[in-house]
């Protein structure tokens, strides 16, 4: 059953933002992540250790930062089904600084009803270390 | 051995298999952890409890190259991430994995010659549904 939040394929327009998002990627959730998908390494959970490993502090896993993008997909059209997300890590997105998370639409298929979202993870200074595509159906 | 040489050796055949179990405690930490609020994701007791799309991709082989790859992973960075998914992944699921080479070519960046490599995994469930294909690109700079 359709809810009333969901999106319909003809309310989707070409060139459409989605709405920005905050993720949170603070040490704490990204220690809640790393338990969850048993990558507890440490450059991922602890500053000194991946500051230790030449980075500029712990880094998020590229698969949250994907994951994060997925969640942003379904905060704009919650019936969204993913049919394929590719995402370049392009830099290290690190720990207890504040991305936001974007997306826009890049093409409709009318034929198919498949439309194609590019997604970028932004950081504080305005670079892009996480980038990325996906494709869904509503 | 160039990246042709390599493919042709290394590419299209299984060299890896795992087999995982998923747990609804991890499917709701990794949902609520990438800030999905949606309860099919995040709530056991929905109807349609699921994984969020792309978790199969935290799934990793016992080894990350063939047996006698002629390149160590740790000479590789992680330089991206795909998934197509086929079909949602359940708590309770036994999921099997299998890896192989898809893909090696080489690039030409600022920095010189890079090797791409494609770690692909397939996953299927306890019943031999498809569930989703992974590819994992590393590289390895200075290739030559």
């Amino acid at each position: 059953m359709a809810e009333s939040t969901d999106k319909r394929f003809e309310e989707v327009e070409f060139g459409e933002d989605l709405p920005e998002i905050h993720p949170d990627i603070s040490l704490e959730n990204v220690k809640l992540f790393a338990r969850s998908a048993r990558m507890q390494a440490a450059r991922f959970i602890d500053h000194e250790a991946a500051r230790k490993a030449g980075l500029p502090g712990a880094i998020v896993p590229g698969i949250m930062s994907q994951g994060i993008l997925v969640a942003l997909i379904h905060r704009w059209a919650p019936n969204a089904q993913i049919l394929d997300v590719d995402t370049i890590f392009r830099a290290p997105l690190i720990v207890d600084t504040k991305p936001i998370a974007s997306g826009v639409v890049t093409d409709i298929d009318n034929e198919t009803k498949v439309i194609e979202i590019d997604l970028v993870l932004r950081n504080e200074k305005g670079e892009t270390p996480v980038v990325g595509t996906a494709r869904i159906s509503l | 051995m160039n990246a042709l040489e390599l493919k042709t050796k290394f590419a299209g055949y299984v060299f890896d298999e795992i087999s995982v179990t998923v747990k609804a405690e991890s499917l709701v930490g990794y949902a609520k952890a990438c800030g999905e609020t949606q309860p099919r994701f995040t709530d056991p007791s929905h109807p349609d409890f699921q994984a969020l799309p792309n978790y199969p991709t935290r799934f990793h082989g016992t080894r990350g190259l063939p047996e006698d790859f002629p390149i160590d992973m740790v000479r590789c960075f992680d330089a991206g991430k795909s998934i197509q998914i086929h079909a949602p992944v359940r708590a309770g699921d036994v999921i099997e994995g299998r890896s192989e080479i898809a893909d090696i070519y080489e690039k030409t960046g600022r920095s010189g010659k890079m090797l791409f490599i494609v770690h692909r995994m397939n996953f299927y469930n306890q019943r031999g549904v498809h569930l989703a294909t992974v590819d994992w690109r590393l590289v390895q700079r200075e290739f030559d």
